[in-house]
């Protein structure tokens, strides 16, 4: 590739930043994983051949960076479940969002993947499926039950905007 | 099927895509800290960033070596960064941290504070003759001017007239690499890159017009 690495984090800094945080929450460890992604990939940008799909491509070295925090994270014995008091600093801190980051996180690894990188990535099945394994129909399942669960968590507040 | 799927996930898609959101400023600290990040990692092949002047904006790019370019905004921003992209490295970040010193010392010298430039330069876009002609450029003293002509004899090439010209249309580094300090044997302005406009305000800046 030789576009200019700036033009590359201007566009798709936000949606890769979207990722990090649904894989791993809205705090540093999403923050620290989006700077090694987008430093790996300075690095790389020049090798990079010029019919590569881009996102793709970071959604991939976004992906091993978070197991990287995840490991991190695990090596030194932080509970999981409980995301931080801090978990809704960003925007307004509502109710809700803190109980979605919560149901987020309770998610199975997998699903909250496929449903990080096909949703807010916006990754087809078979890329999604290409970074976490198994197949494209597998990556749909796991990201539609996903989103289920999530559905449920949320039943009764997005009663609303059902209809 | 998948329609029904669709208008099923669309609210919780929507919450999702709403929670995650990046705010600018938190794009703007990780940009930083990007930047700092392939800095120490000798990986911010080039850095570059904009400053305002009185004539015009402009941009200011360097490599590790030092600063490889200046272009004014009527060369078109874009088309500056794709050509440090295609003839140094796209390995380019916007950075203002590297330019510090060469946008304080333009601010001095367009303030008449400063006369020289002080900078580690890399003349890495030129080749040749023509970086012969622009290294030759900063022993032009602040307020003088030199003919194509004589430019041409100081660097050993007395019929090189033509090729001095294209020597200075071609700086890479125009203000810090003073191609304005040129003029035509009989006087006239000659050409120059950010446009006569500007070379003329430069002249007037030193007092040399």
């Amino acid at each position: 590739m030789n576009r200019p690495f700036e033009l590359v984090v201007t566009e798709h800094g936000p949606s890769v930043l979207r990722v990090c945080r649904a894989v791993l929450g809205p705090h540093a460890d999403a923050d620290d994983a989006w700077a090694e992604t987008f430093l790996a990939a300075l690095t790389a940008w020049p090798g990079l051949s010029a019919d590569a799909n881009v996102e793709a491509w970071l959604v991939t070295i976004a992906h091993r960076k978070a197991l990287d925090v995840i490991r991190n994270r695990q090596r030194h014995a932080v509970p999981v479940e409980h995301l931080p008091e801090t978990a809704s600093t960003i925007g307004v801190p509502e109710a809700t969002d803190h109980d979605l980051w919560a149901a987020l996180a309770r998610l199975p690894d997998k699903q909250r993947q496929v449903i990080a990188y096909h949703y807010l990535g916006g990754l087809p099945y078979a890329e999604v499926a290409a970074i976490v394994g198994g197949t494209a129909d597998a990556s749909r399942r796991a990201a539609s039950d996903g989103i289920q669960s999530l559905r449920t968590t949320f039943a009764s507040e997005l009663k609303g905007s059902l209809q | 099927m998948n329609t029904t799927i669709d208008d099923r996930e669309q609210p919780i898609v929507s919450e999702l895509l709403h929670l995650t959101d990046p705010s600018p400023a938190e794009l703007e600290g990780l940009h930083r800290r990007l930047e700092v990040l392939a800095n120490t990692a000798g990986t911010l092949d080039v850095a570059y960033t904009t400053v305002d002047s009185p004539i015009g904006r402009l941009l200011l790019a360097a490599t590790e070596v030092g600063l490889v370019r200046v272009a004014f905004e009527s060369e078109g921003l874009e088309q500056v960064l794709e050509s440090l992209s295609h003839k140094v490295s796209p390995r380019i970040l916007s950075s203002a941290g590297r330019l510090e010193a060469a946008a304080r010392q333009l601010d001095e010298y367009f303030g008449g504070d400063r006369t020289a430039f002080d900078l580690p330069l890399d003349y890495r876009l030129s080749g040749g003759f023509r970086q012969m002609v622009q290294r030759h450029l900063p022993q032009i003293a602040y307020g003088h001017t030199q003919s194509y002509r004589e430019v041409a004899e100081l660097v050993g090439n007395p019929k090189a007239i033509r090729a001095v010209g294209s020597a200075c249309a071609t700086n890479p580094l125009p203000v810090v690499v003073p191609c304005h300090r040129v003029l035509r044997s009989d006087g006239s302005l000659g050409g120059y890159i950010g446009g006569l406009e500007a070379k003329t305000a430069l002249l007037t800046l030193e007092h040399a017009a």
